[in-house]
């Protein structure tokens, strides 16, 4: 068997006497896009925050490539190659799209230099190779020079996807990519993932049930801090325990 | 071309006409106003690169304006009295020569800035503006009770500081001087503000938590823009000081700080040109108002309320309307 590119060992977080995680282990392996899902409250970003280093571990490792990351910040993941996108757009919102992007590749080059600080960021033709790119594989090709506060929703979660490809990570961690997309937009970002996860596997938090059940290799159902079940999206569908918990009878059709 | 380009243009243009027009008319006077007015916009670009591109409010920018000062007042007291500045570990003597002057300004203004910068920006939001305020604060208290260098009454110099080649008495060649030194400090800003570094302190300024998930540390970017604008800030000091010969602790003073916000808030937030605008139009209200009456304060008030209720963007928003920043 292949190992697994993420490995989150038995986390555990609490705040007060609210369990967010109690005793998490999941794993990510290569090419696949392994789903979370789980009632609202169930601890699905908080899982993410931790694995991403928004948020301190009570107990518990996070590995990724093959490397303890759990003392790590935010800074030092995201240049390992954790990608994250954010469930409410976190886009800087008085750039163009343009700019965004190209913030994002300038991450992904590795900072900045004591040469760039002099030289025009937005003529450099890496860093606008790289935005170019994530701008046409999203289709926002058109947008690039309009302002991001000026975007409609589902732009914005169509840049979100992009900036996460600016960085090329080796994992994408996405925190609800279709939140407020409507049907057509969410069908088009579905088909969007689906070929992403031969670029760099995906760890998808995500509501949209038909979009899980589409895309996902494997799914693992969080509730109340704890995954009751991990498994393909027939097994989770058959699952007794997950149809109580969570999908309710009618949707598990 | 920009409507805003087109209008920076315009400014500098006006900058530079107004005392070569007050030259013919023999209005020394007003070639002084006129340097006073780039001195503050050079202190008021300063700290609109921490403040308009990096969100950074300090309320302790006097710290940098008046180490700039006293950098000019300390090397050219001990100048004009023939001792030493220190004897050991080595002998450092006084100077008259502005380039000395200005470069050790600037170095110890970023020094400062640098040391402020590092604890103050473990703050944010007001506890930042409290604490920045706080370090300009300590410093005037310090000058103030400093006797070897004049203590409240500060330092007068008798003779303005030399420039190789150059009558620095002369108003029109002081302008001159002060004037080319704000057109160094837009071109190297306006690099800074386009290069990655610009990019990332932007995006830093509107979603910190993005910087971060590429992989971009917030914290040094800001200290660095700080530290820069604390130099810059400082290089104003030192101008200031020797257009009016005299140093004290007013430099420090909240006020001080509060007047070099004042300049950016008129001219335009972030914008290059916003405190250059905004210090000629200080001075030009400063001017015409304190003609009328002592508290012409109270007039600058209500110019500075109707400016942010109306014009949030400034004077130079108001005439060229929104547009995408540093495109």
């Amino acid at each position: 068997m292949t190992d697994p590119i993420l490995d989150v060992r038995n986390i555990s977080k609490s705040f007060g006497a609210l369990k967010a995680s109690d005793n998490v282990s999941l794993t990510l392996l290569p090419g696949e896009i392994h789903a979370l899902i789980g009632p609202n409250g169930a601890g699905k970003s908080t899982l993410i925050k931790q694995v991403s280093g928004g948020l301190k571990i009570d107990a518990g490792e996070v590995w990724f490539d093959g490397a303890d990351v759990t003392g790590l910040s935010t800074v030092a993941r995201a240049r390992l190659g954790l990608g994250r996108t954010f469930q409410i757009s976190s886009l800087a919102m008085d750039y163009t799209v343009l700019q965004n992007l190209v913030l994002g590749a300038l991450g992904h080059q590795g900072g900045i230099g004591l040469a760039a600080y002099f030289r025009p960021v937005m003529k450099d033709p890496a860093l606008l190779a790289v935005a170019n790119g994530a701008l046409s594989q999203v289709g926002l090709e058109e947008f690039s020079n309009t302002r991001t506060s000026e975007l409609s929703h589902g732009q914005r979660r169509q840049l979100e996807v992009a900036m996460a490809l600016t960085l090329s990570p080796k994992v994408f961690l996405m925190d609800e990519p279709m939140a407020g997309l409507g049907t057509e937009g969410s069908h088009r970002l579905t088909g969007f993932l689906d070929e992403l996860r031969h670029k760099a596997p995906i760890l998808l938090v995500e509501h949209d049930m038909d979009a899980v059940f589409a895309l996902a290799d494997r799914i693992s159902v969080l509730v109340y801090g704890k995954i009751v079940a991990t498994g393909t999206a027939d097994e989770i569908r058959n699952d007794p325990v997950v149809r109580t918990a969570y999908l309710g009878e009618e949707d598990a059709t | 071309m920009h409507k805003e380009t087109i209008l920076n243009a315009c400014v500098l243009l006006g900058l530079l006409a107004v005392p070569l027009w007050a030259l013919q008319m023999d209005e020394p006077f007003i070639i002084t106003l006129a340097t006073k007015a780039v001195i503050f916009a050079i202190a008021g670009v300063g700290l609109n690169f921490a403040l308009g591109l990096g969100g950074l409010v300090s309320l302790g920018h006097a710290a940098f304006f008046g180490i700039g000062g006293y950098a000019m007042g300390i090397l050219a007291s001990h100048a004009q009295g023939y001792t030493p500045v220190i004897e050991w570990p080595l002998t450092i003597e006084g100077t008259n020569s502005m380039p000395i002057i200005w470069l050790v300004a600037i170095a110890f203004s970023a020094l400062f800035a640098f040391v402020i910068g590092a604890l103050s920006l473990r703050t944010s939001g007001v506890y930042f503006i409290m604490i920045t305020l706080a370090f300009g604060q300590m410093l005037y208290f310090f000058m103030i009770s400093w006797p070897t260098y004049g203590g409240e009454d500060g330092l007068v110099i008798y003779v303005r500081n030399g420039f190789p080649g150059l009558n620095t008495l002369d108003p029109i060649q002081f302008f001159g001087i002060c004037f080319t030194l704000l057109c160094l400090v837009l071109f190297i800003v306006s690099r800074l503000a386009q290069s990655s570094f610009g990019l990332a302190l932007g995006g830093a300024r509107q979603n910190e938590e993005r910087t971060q998930a590429i992989g971009i540390v917030p914290y040094r970017l800001y200290l660095i823009a700080f530290t820069i604008s604390g130099a810059i800030t400082g290089l104003s000091g030192a101008l200031f000081a020797d257009l009016n010969r005299f140093v004290s602790p007013t430099m420090f003073s909240w006020q001080t700080s509060g007047e070099i916000m004042v300049f950016i808030i008129l001219g335009g937030m972030g914008r290059l040109f916003g405190p250059v605008v905004g210090a000629a139009l200080f001075i030009l209200l400063e001017h015409l108002l304190g003609g009328l009456s002592e508290f012409w304060h109270i007039y600058l008030g209500a110019i500075l309320l109707g400016v942010v209720l109306f014009a949030r963007g400034g004077l130079i928003q108001l005439i060229v309307g929104r547009e995408v920043a540093h495109d």
